[in-house]
């Protein structure tokens, strides 16, 4: 791959951190403040997500005219709602919700050598290490 | 993406080695310009943050995705299964926290 093209990815990588620090999504104390929806409830995640998901989803609307040989984006083929599906992403909230990091965020806090994410990040690759062992690594 | 970096056969590791290098650096930067940005308020234990770990890894290998890939990016493109997923890990999460508070209070 061209240098180039790694600057840009590494551009592209940079934004999402930024965006993600900038937002609060860092702060575990956001996030699960969010998911506290019984207790005093901080909406931001889902101002974040809602802007995310709409520019995301705009600029794919947009690039999907472009789209040839070269300009290749991600399948609009549907995936089944399968077992792993419903059992792997109800795993994954129950972490979510025990310790306010999902995988974005706590990457990001690497930034700032935290104690937590220099915990969380290795357990993480750990556990992916485990359901792919176990369970393969179709999706 | 973190974990396909872990499959000895994913092909072009490179860019998304160099994603996540820049997703770091991006933390790193935001946190050094922006005290806000660096607002940091650590809610549970190391052991319970080891854990989380582990759960969120296995999770989001075995069910394809996190908030990024199905939240923000399934969801955005509007396919069923991320939306589907991303239910899920709501309820799930949101749960989690009730029962963890009324546990640990």
């Amino acid at each position: 791959m061209k240098a180039g093209k790694l600057v840009l990815f590494f551009v592209a990588g940079g934004l999402f951190g930024m965006g993600l620090a900038i937002s609060g999504m860092t702060d575990p104390g956001r996030v699960i403040g969010f998911l506290d929806v019984f207790g005093v409830w901080d909406p931001a995640l889902l101002f974040v997500m809602a802007g995310a998901v709409g520019l995301y989803g705009l600029g794919m609307l947009i690039l999907r005219r472009f789209e040839n040989r070269t300009l290749r984006l991600p399948s609009t083929a549907p995936s089944p709602i399968d077992h792993n599906l419903v059992i792997g992403s109800a795993i994954f909230g129950v972490g979510w919700g025990l310790g306010g990091f999902c995988p974005g965020p706590s990457l990001a806090n690497l930034g700032a050598l935290r104690i937590e994410a220099l915990l969380f990040v290795p357990a993480m690759a750990i556990g992916m290490l485990l359901a792919q062992r176990f369970f393969g690594a179709d999706r | 993406m973190f974990g396909r970096l872990l499959v000895a056969a994913t092909p072009d590791k490179t860019w998304q080695a160099v994603f996540l290098f820049g997703l770091i650096g991006g933390g790193a930067l935001s946190f050094a310009l922006w005290q806000s940005a660096a607002l940091f308020r650590p809610m549970r234990p190391l052991v319970v943050m080891a854990i989380a770990g582990l759960l969120v890894g296995f999770g989001t290998r075995l069910g394809g995705g996190c908030t990024s890939g199905h939240g923000v990016c399934g969801v955005g493109m509007g396919a069923k299964d991320s939306i589907a997923a991303t239910l899920i890990f709501m309820a799930t999460a949101v749960v989690t926290v009730l029962i963890y508070n009324r546990v640990a209070s």
